[in-house]
This record gives C-alpha cells, sequence and structure tokens, in this order.
C-alpha cells in the first residue's frame, strides 16, 4: 500500500510540474495561405521558443469553436478568423481578450499603435494580421468575346453569357447587387438596413439568378473557374493569384466593386497555453513575420512590413486598390447576419 | 385446488432463481443499453429540451424582466422609467461582465439591428457611475438611440426572457407571434416549403429504389447460385465503397464538363452541355444509387424464401403468367419491399452530405438548412426545433406506414 502510494504521489508530481515545452493548436485556413503562416510564423516561433504548434485547418465559422467553448472540451488555442465572425464570437464570450498594449513595437521602433492600421486593433478579442478581399475572376480561355472589367459587367449575362460562381451566403453577394445596381460604395450599407435596399439587392440578384453557380468553400472557386463550370468566379484574391502565379492559369481578377476585409488572430476562451497563445500571437504579428505574407497577395496590417516587401509584389495587395472597392462591416453584418441569411434561404428556394 | 402447490420456501426459491436469471440478462445487455442511451436517447432529449429552453437572457438581466412583468406590452407604448433605469444599470453590469455581446446577439435575434444598438448603448452607459444611473438612466438610454422609444424593442427584450419558450417551433413552420401576441405567419417563408420538398424528394428516392432494385432482387433471387453471388458482389461492392467517393464520383460524371456530357456532345445528341449537377434531379439520382442496396437487400432476402412451387401451382391451375405473378408472387414480397421502402425512405428524408455536395440551391432538404443553424447562422435552438419537427415528422410516417401496412409485417432479412 505504500508502495502504491508512493508511485501514484511520484506520477502525480510527474504530471503537474511545470511542463518545459508546451504543445499547443493553431487553427486556420488551409491551402497556399496556410502553407505561408508556417514556414514564416509557427516554424520560427518553434525554433526560437522551443515549444511544439499543431497546426490544423478549418473552414471558417463559429460553430465548432462554439461547441468547443461551451462543452468545456478545449482542443484548439489560436483561431484564424474573419472579422464577421469575430465580432461575433467576441461578443458572445467565445474568445479571451488580447492585451493590445503588450504588443511590440516595429522593426523600425515604431510603436505597435501607430505601426498597425487603426483597423486592425478594432475589436478587442484578436489582432489583425492581413487584409485580403474579395474579388471576381475570369478566365481568358472560356470568356469568349470582350473582358469585364466591372462590378456591372459581372451581372451583365447579355454582353458577357455563361455561369457566374458565388459563395452561398449573403455576405458581399448584397453588397456586390447593390454596387452593380449604381450604389455608390459608401451608400451600400446605408441601403441595406431598409426593406427597400434589402428588395432592390435581390432584384438585382435575381436578374443573373439562372446564371448562378453556388458553392460553400473558397477552394472550390479556383476550380470552377478552371474547369468551365463557371466563367466568372467570386473568391479571395490569394487564392486567385496562387493559381496565377503558381499553376500558370489564365485567369484574371477585377478590381472593381471588391469587398476588403482583416483576418485576425484570436485566442480561444478557456485555453489552456493562454500565456504561450498570447505570445505567439505577437511573434506572428511582427514587422518581419507578416511581410512573408504578400507572396500570396495578401497585404500586411502593420506599416513597418512593407519595408521587407518587393516593390512588385506592393502593387498587386488589395491595399493598392482601396479606391476601387469598399470595406466589409462587420457591425453591419452583426446586425443583419442573421435576418438576411433567413431571407437569402428564402430567396434561394424560391 | 389442482393437486400441486408450491411451499412458501420453494416459491421463494423459485422467485431468487428466477431474479437472479433476470439480472444475469440484464448484465448481459447492459452495455447495449448504456449505449443506447448515451449516444441515442440523452442526445435527442438533449435536442427537444434546447428547442424550448432558453434561459440565456433570463440570467442576463433578470432585474429588468423582473419589472417589464407589470407592462402590458400590448399597449403602444414603452415600459415605465424606473424599468428603463434598472435596465440601464443592467447593462452596466453586463459590459463589466463582458457578457453584453451576448444579450445583444439574443435580441437581435428577433429585432434585426438590436445588436449594434444594444453593445453601444451598453458602452454609453458603463461610463456614467451608478447615482447617475439611478437618477437619470431612463433619459441616458433613450438618448443613446431612437430605437429605445420603440415599444417592438421592448417586446423582443420581454419575449426573449421567457426561459421556456415555443418560438423556434413557430419559426420552423414559418409562424411568428405578433406585437398583440397573435400567432400569424412570417414575412420570410421557408421551412414548410422545404418540409414538403423534402418529403417529395424520398418519395421519389423510394419510388426510383422499388422500381429498379425489385427486378433486380428478383432476378438475383432466382439465378443460379454462381451467378447470383457474382451479382451480389456488384450490389454489395458500391456499398462498401464510402459515401464520399460514391459522391464524388457522381459530380464526376454529371458536371458541365464532366462524362455524361461529354459523351453525348461527342456523339452530336446535343450541342450545349446539359445542366445536371447542383440541381434536384443529381440529387434524386445520386441518392436513389447510394440506398438502392437498402432496397435489393431486404427485397432479396425475401424473395429467396418464397417457395417458387406457390407460382407453378397457380399456373398449373390455369392463371395466366401475370395475373398469377400479381396475385401469388407479388403479396409474398410485401414484407421484403416494405422494409426496404422505410429504411431507404426515413434515411433519405434526414439525409445531408449528398444534397449538400450535389443538390445545389434546387436540391436541398430541409437537413441542409439544419446543418446550415447549427454551423453558419449559430441559432442551435431553431437547428433544434427544426431538428425534433423532422423527427417527428418520420414518427408521423411511421405510424401512418403501419396503419396502412402493418410494421410486423417488416422483414429485414
Amino acid at each position: 500500500m505504500k508502495r502504491f502510494a508512493q508511485i501514484a504521489a511520484l506520477s502525480l508530481a510527474a504530471t503537474t510540474l511545470p511542463a518545459l515545452a508546451e504543445q499547443m493548436t493553431v487553427v486556420s485556413f488551409g491551402g497556399a495561405y496556410g502553407d505561408v503562416q508556417q514556414k514564416s510564423m509557427l516554424e520560427p516561433f518553434m525554433e526560437k521558443t522551443g515549444n511544439k504548434l499543431l497546426f490544423e485547418s478549418y473552414s471558417g465559422g463559429v460553430a465548432e469553436l462554439k461547441s468547443q467553448v461551451e462543452s468545456g472540451n478545449i482542443l484548439w488555442d489560436v483561431i484564424d478568423m474573419e472579422v464577421i465572425d469575430v465580432e461575433r464570437a467576441c461578443s458572445e464570450g467565445l474568445l479571451e481578450e488580447f492585451p493590445m498594449d503588450t504588443l511590440p513595437p516595429g522593426d523600425d521602433g515604431t510603436p505597435a499603435k501607430d505601426d498597425f492600421s487603426p483597423a486592425a486593433l478594432e475589436n478587442p478579442c484578436g489582432v489583425a494580421q492581413i487584409v485580403w478581399t474579395i474579388l471576381y475572376a475570369y478566365n481568358t480561355e472560356t470568356i469568349g468575346g470582350g473582358h469585364p472589367s466591372s462590378m456591372a459587367d459581372f451581372f451583365d449575362t447579355k454582353k458577357f453569357p455563361g455561369k457566374r460562381a458565388l459563395r452561398k451566403r449573403p455576405q458581399v453577394n448584397m453588397e456586390w447587387a447593390l454596387l452593380a445596381d449604381g450604389v455608390p460604395a459608401d451608400k451600400v450599407y446605408d441601403m441595406l438596413t431598409t426593406e427597400e435596399g434589402q428588395a432592390r439587392a435581390f432584384a438585382k440578384l435575381d436578374s443573373i439568378k439562372n446564371d448562378i453557380v453556388w458553392f460553400d468553400s473558397w477552394s472550390q472557386a479556383p476550380q470552377l473557374l478552371n474547369d468551365g463550370g463557371a466563367v466568372m468566379v467570386q473568391s479571395a484574391n490569394g487564392r486567385f493569384f496562387d493559381a496565377i502565379q503558381k499553376d500558370k492559369k489564365p485567369f484574371v481578377m477585377v478590381w472593381d466593386g471588391h469587398v476588403y476585409d482583416l483576418d485576425v488572430w484570436s485566442i480561444v476562451k478557456g485555453s489552456k497555453h493562454k500565456k504561450l497563445a498570447e505570445d505567439f500571437i505577437r511573434f506572428a504579428t511582427g514587422s518581419k513575420p507578416l511581410a512573408a505574407m504578400p507572396s500570396i497577395a495578401y497585404g500586411p496590417t502593420r506599416q513597418s512590413s512593407y519595408a521587407y516587401v518587393d516593390k512588385d509584389l506592393v502593387s498587386k495587395l488589395p491595399s493598392a486598390h482601396l479606391d476601387e472597392g469598399m470595406h466589409a462591416s462587420s457591425v453591419f453584418w452583426a446586425d443583419y447576419g442573421e435576418s438576411l441569411g433567413e431571407k437569402f434561404n428564402e430567396w434561394l428556394l424560391k | 385446488m389442482s393437486g400441486v402447490e408450491l411451499t412458501q420456501a420453494e416459491k421463494r426459491t423459485f422467485d431468487r432463481t428466477q431474479r437472479k436469471a433476470r439480472r444475469t440478462a440484464l448484465l448481459f445487455v447492459a452495455p447495449l443499453l448504456l449505449f443506447i442511451v448515451v449516444s441515442f436517447v440523452l442526445p435527442i432529449g438533449t435536442m427537444l429540451f434546447r428547442s424550448v429552453y432558453h434561459p440565456a437572457v433570463a440570467e442576463l438581466i433578470p432585474a429588468t424582466l423582473q419589472k417589464l412583468k407589470a407592462w402590458d406590452e400590448t399597449s403602444n407604448t414603452i415600459p415605465e422609467p424606473d424599468a428603463l433605469q434598472v435596465f440601464a444599470g443592467e447593462l452596466k453590469t453586463l459590459v463589466e461582465n463582458k457578457t453584453f455581446g451576448k444579450l445583444a446577439e439574443e435580441i437581435n435575434r428577433s429585432s434585426p439591428g438590436a445588436s449594434s444598438l444594444i453593445k453601444s448603448t451598453a458602452r454609453k452607459m458603463s461610463r456614467l457611475d451608478d447615482a447617475e444611473l439611478q437618477s437619470k438612466g431612463d433619459q441616458a438610454l433613450l438618448d443613446a438611440g431612437k430605437q429605445w422609444s420603440n415599444p417592438n424593442l421592448w417586446r423582443s427584450i420581454k419575449k426573449a426572457g421567457n426561459v421556456f419558450t415555443g418560438a423556434y417551433y413557430l419559426t420552423a413552420v414559418d409562424m411568428e407571434r405578433n406585437g398583440e401576441g397573435r400567432v400569424v405567419s412570417r414575412k420570410t417563408q421557408i421551412y414548410t416549403d422545404l418540409y414538403v420538398k423534402s418529403l417529395k424528394i424520398a418519395l421519389y428516392i423510394t419510388l426510383l429504389t422499388g422500381l429498379i432494385g425489385f427486378p433486380l432482387a428478383y432476378y438475383l433471387a432466382n439465378a443460379p447460385e454462381r451467378t447470383a453471388n457474382v451479382l451480389m458482389v456488384f450490389v454489395l461492392l458500391p456499398f462498401w465503397t464510402s459515401l464520399l467517393v460514391r459522391t464524388t464520383a457522381w459530380m464526376a460524371l454529371l458536371q458541365t464538363n464532366g462524362v455524361i456530357n461529354s459523351v453525348l456532345q461527342s456523339l452530336h445528341i446535343i450541342s450545349e452541355p446539359l445542366e445536371l449537377l447542383y440541381t434536384q434531379f443529381s440529387t434524386i439520382i445520386a441518392m436513389t444509387h447510394i440506398l438502392l442496396p437498402f432496397m435489393i437487400l431486404p427485397l432479396y432476402s425475401v424473395m429467396k424464401g418464397i417457395d417458387p412451387s406457390y407460382f407453378r401451382a397457380a399456373l398449373s391451375l390455369g392463371a395466366k403468367p401475370i395475373p398469377a405473378f400479381m396475385r401469388i408472387y407479388l403479396p409474398m414480397t410485401t414484407p421484403g419491399f416494405s422494409a426496404g421502402a422505410l429504411l431507404v425512405f426515413i434515411i433519405s428524408i434526414g439525409y445531408y452530405i449528398t444534397p449538400a455536395l450535389v443538390g445545389g440551391v434546387d436540391g436541398q432538404m430541409i437537413s441542409n438548412l439544419i446543418a446550415f443553424h447549427m454551423q453558419s447562422s449559430n441559432n442551435w435552438e431553431l437547428a433544434a426545433a427544426l431538428g425534433s419537427l423532422l423527427l417527428v415528422l418520420i414518427l408521423a410516417m411511421y405510424w401512418l406506414y403501419d396503419r396502412l401496412v402493418g410494421v410486423s409485417n417488416l422483414k429485414l432479412g
């Protein structure tokens, strides 16, 4: 019995001893995006600190996060999220707040507060790392005659016959419909809060309804454009950029009416490695790790990163096209995401 | 009185051995019972409970809800100033606990646009001190946004405060309670149509599997054993293949530049590719293929057990082949057919992956919207209500089936 107690005490001590290296799970979107994060953020961090990071991918949304937090079975520690989701997850208490004042200054010495673009630190639950955008691209081999150049062209099936592929959700599509209908970018969200504005957007979408192919994940988009499933396809700019750069696809991106947004690193509420997670975010949003993101056409959120970025790439980032597009409003979508989601489903089924 | 009567002692021994036997039997089935409870009864129970139990708002603003009890929501006025003051105070506490977002989210569900209003108002209230809130909280609240003077918003708050609610079930059948508390149909109509559509799709699939499966099962049951065994492998092999693989195969076949379109185009039967993928047609055809074995296997096992001499006897007694088949053979296959039909119907009505992948918009079923509310809109209560209704619908179909055909008629193998 005594021996048993000794063993028990020993093994208990072994498990409660402060672990020298921690193992933490980081979750992000896969693809080329995930590869760059792995190389520029996770690997250097592991090397520097000796901790082990597991890297998993997911397809966005808050469902998995919510079920982990609600059941108390936290498997993830750090997540890469779209701002629309962060806004919701943060206000529902699914994320830890991040101490913004602990962010290190840029490599050129600029304090973090001035180095980051203001929008990047707006949400208390995370630090934005990249500016990305949603736009459409066409395939020069399947588009036929002329070349679409504006949002109105996307909705013009007479001039450009053929299928268009959109992600199956109201976000961005409602904005695009109003933009194509001639609403100026700064009036779009005001219009969408009214019944008439929503009806106008749906009417515009109606005009191409029979020509739309719907998909669920960004990774399907370049595929649809490639195999001729659609002649114009909506996706994140990095997805197209990667296909053009790496696979030499004959795709052309159209910047008119693009809807840009940020992506955020945040920490799951109740994470067992909160301190390490904060360390990781401080590291990953440093000037140098962020400077790797433009290689897949996503713009870093801090100014000091641009010193490391190839001048050719800078012109291909969403930041070089800001005046052609509009900023996605996470506040609007927190307010109307659910009701428009229902109306959108109804419209789809009509 | 009959001759043999047990003594008390004998009776006790008998009871004891009986009890022991029953305990042993229970021990044998205990793992199964436990498994059923944990994996089936508990989740479904939780789902049913979740669809009506909704304590979030009641826990967040208990004092306000207490005050709101006195307010008559059918009148066209907003609640008394003291209720407003209490609410302003509670908003401040929610900001301190960082739970005001939760309240905003909940109220937003019935009043779209309330989320940002509640969040910004709560932040404003948190800047006031307690004395100010107690004396001028109501005015501060009304100044924070003109929406606060709208009785509809207060109705939403009061409604969301109910711990037990049937509101999600009303939504699930496209109804809602209006300002006066009457049940009216909602502006957005999605779910009832979709239930009907799901039933229709399930019915088509059941009929198709029956039409294709019956002759095949008949042939299998009557072919020489060697042929039957080989053919059976062709039925079972797809059955053992992963669902996703089979669905993806259908995507490859049906897509715009897929196998079917390419073949038809190269044969010059069509000039433009047909629109096959992402339609109701592709949902039905892919699911028919996937569920076919569930029809063939019970039919086959029943047909295998039918003595061919009955049919021969009918013929030799002068019946023509077709009437003999209809009146002798067909009725005997009913147990197999009804088992197969019930299986296919019930499985297909709750199907989710295949419609999601090949169905596009047109071929969506109710299960896809349940998944949508679980994964995207985060409205788990509504998903639970929709799921519970689906369960009730299936039970009702089962009951109807029992009345018409009789469940004792089932034969699964």
